[in-house]
């Protein structure tokens, strides 16, 4: 490798030339062309018994046939086994924060959130993944991995078929789950736990 | 067996935020021709070409491998382009070492791009998904969780990842190609630096670079007549997993543990820090240097903290040095910087990488990964041939 990376390579010397005419022209160096594209998104079966719930206030996840893991969204499959999920359940709108992040710069589409923000995995009760979601009515130096949290809901006559029916989750002020048991630690928790009683 | 497989050349472009002076086609001739000229060897002996970029919304041209055929001297030869996320540089150069160890082309140039001025990364990871939320500001806050975990699990002490940041920001001024070029940073200014995705400040944090990396693939007879030292190929490994599932480790994944095995038992390495010379390794924010330490079984699980804190990853006087190129924190064309991981441990081994040249060093360690933690791609390269 040429030690000066500012050098072109000799192959690339002169490959380029300009017609006379245009010797005095200033170059163009770009051009700015915004393009937006539309589309309508279909959800598929799993995401359509999912979001058509949300305007109920409810949450639905599916279950593995395999080993009953539950999955919220449900996306129709359980990735492990590549299995069908064609049952839905019902969870509470209460769990846990696993992992989360305390974020300080603006996200684009979102001016509304004030910062800085909390996004988390948020576990609930009776899950066994993680999904995204605002934690908020505490300070942020305060959120813990493990803190107990349910969901502010937009009022009735606001929700529509969309996961944003939830403002962001509060926390619920019950003692915090152990980090070791908390997230994606929570399955193999549960998994002991079972093993120990079976 | 696989047919025996060299790396004949490497070519680079200079990485920083705009390349105002050449289009896309322009930039990737450039490294293109670099490689080449390496390689000591022409158009015409190129039978094959594969590329790799980050997904095409970036920069918005859809399969730009097509338009950039012309400029890559890939008119009417096979074409190939692979799609893994951020690892994409690293699985496109495994994919095109594939086609020469399966006998089916003897040289193949492959490449990774990625012109980051005339795109948006944190937009183009922020998609919103009518099933989720969308509060998730692009890959710092997909990350930030996962490293938070790693610190609770380790209980590593806190400034780490500004011990890894600045390390790799003085190995980039011995590297003409990388993009930051700090003088006069000092590690007081590495730690005062904001937080934007706490843990995680933004002094470690990779930067926005355009740029283009380009390696030439061989088989062994023309690794063979190479006048200037190669780099064969002892192993090369791909894996992947979903990035949502019951108990899923997300510090220490199961595909890269599993990715890591194959390479190394593949180069018939067993004791994997002592034999291993230089590593360069995927680490876009800085906790990733003792994560990947540690899955990739440098180091015992929790100890890859320690061989930071002691500076063991260090170029000078390290006995692990890790990503001596500067590495992705700083330049981070998002397409290439896999494959420049690739290509650095590419020249280590042929004793060309300059300043940041490791003395004596004969194998060397390249990875990359991707996505959500999901997409692995890793090669091990020496300097004599394997002998199985």
């Amino acid at each position: 490798m040429s030690a000066d990376p500012s050098i072109p390579p000799a192959a690339l010397s002169g490959e380029v030339s300009l017609p006379e005419k245009l010797a005095d022209v200033e170059p163009v160096r770009s051009v700015r062309t915004p393009i937006r594209l539309e589309y309508d998104f279909i959800p598929g079966s799993a995401s359509s018994g999912y979001l058509n719930a949300f305007a109920d206030r409810k949450i639905l996840g599916q279950q593995s046939p395999v080993d009953g893991a539950v999955f919220v969204p449900p996306r129709g499959v359980d990735p492990r086994h590549g299995a069908a999920t064609p049952e839905y359940v019902e969870l509470p709108d209460t769990g846990h924060v696993g992992g989360f992040c305390v974020t300080r710069l603006p996200i684009p589409g979102r001016d509304d959130l004030e910062i800085p923000y909390v996004s988390a995995w948020i576990h609930l009760d009776g899950a066994d993944i993680g999904f995204l979601g605002l934690v908020a009515g505490i300070d942020t130096s305060e959120v813990r991995m493990g803190m107990r949290v349910r969901a502010v809901w937009k009022p009735d006559d606001e929700l529509g078929r969309t996961a944003e029916n939830i403002l962001y989750w509060e926390p619920t002020g019950e003692p915090d789950i152990p980090v070791t048991a908390a997230g994606t630690n929570a399955w193999h928790a549960k998994q002991a736990a079972a093993g120990e009683q079976g | 067996m696989a047919e025996r497989t060299a790396v004949l050349g490497v070519g680079q472009t200079k990485y920083q935020t705009t390349r105002g002076d050449v289009s896309l086609p322009g930039l990737v001739r450039e490294a293109a021709y670099r490689a080449l000229e390496d390689a000591e060897l022409g158009w015409d002996d190129i039978d094959a070409v594969v590329v790799g970029k980050a997904p095409d919304f970036f920069e918005g041209v859809m399969q730009p491998e097509l338009f950039l055929a012309e400029a890559l001297g890939a008119v009417g030869k096979p074409l190939l382009r692979v799609h893994t996320a951020g690892s994409v540089g690293g699985s496109t150069a495994v994919v095109a070492a594939s086609l020469v160890q399966a006998g089916i082309h003897r040289r193949v140039l492959t490449l990774g791009f990625e012109k980051q001025s005339e795109s948006n990364a944190t937009w183009a990871l922020s998609l919103p998904q009518p099933f989720s939320v969308s509060i998730n500001a692009g890959a710092g806050g997909y990350f930030s969780p996962i490293i938070r975990q790693y610190m609770a699990r380790s209980n590593a002490p806190e400034l780490i990842g500004c011990m890894v940041a600045f390390k790799d920001r003085q190995h980039a001024l011995r590297n003409p190609y990388a993009h930051l070029q700090q003088q006069d940073l000092t590690f007081d200014q590495v730690v005062e630096s904001p937080m934007l995705w706490e843990p995680i400040r933004f002094s470690e944090t990779c930067p926005s670079s355009d740029g283009a990396c380009a390696i030439v693939l061989g088989d062994e007879a023309a690794g063979d007549a190479s006048a200037k030292p190669v780099a064969w190929l002892h192993g090369a490994a791909l894996r992947s997993e979903a990035n949502n599932f019951p108990g899923r480790d997300e510090v220490n994944p199961q595909a890269s543990r599993d990715c890591a095995d194959d390479v190394f038992s593949q180069a018939g390495i067993t004791d994997r820090r002592a034999e291993i010379d230089e590593v360069e390794i995927y680490v876009p924010f800085s906790w990733y240097e003792p994560m990947w330490l540690e899955s990739l079984g440098f180091c015992e699980i929790g100890d890859g903290w320690k061989l930071v804190e002691e500076g063991a990853t260090h170029l000078d006087g390290g006995d692990l040095p890790v990503n001596c190129s500067g590495g992705v924190l700083s330049s981070n064309p998002i397409g290439a910087s896999g494959m420049i991981r690739f290509a650095e441990a590419a020249l280590q081994v042929r004793g060309m990488a300059g300043e940041h040249q490791v003395e004596g060093a004969r194998k060397a360690f390249g990875h990359a990964y991707g996505g959500g933690a999901q997409y692995y791609a890793m090669w091990i390269v020496g300097s004599d041939k394997p002998t199985s």
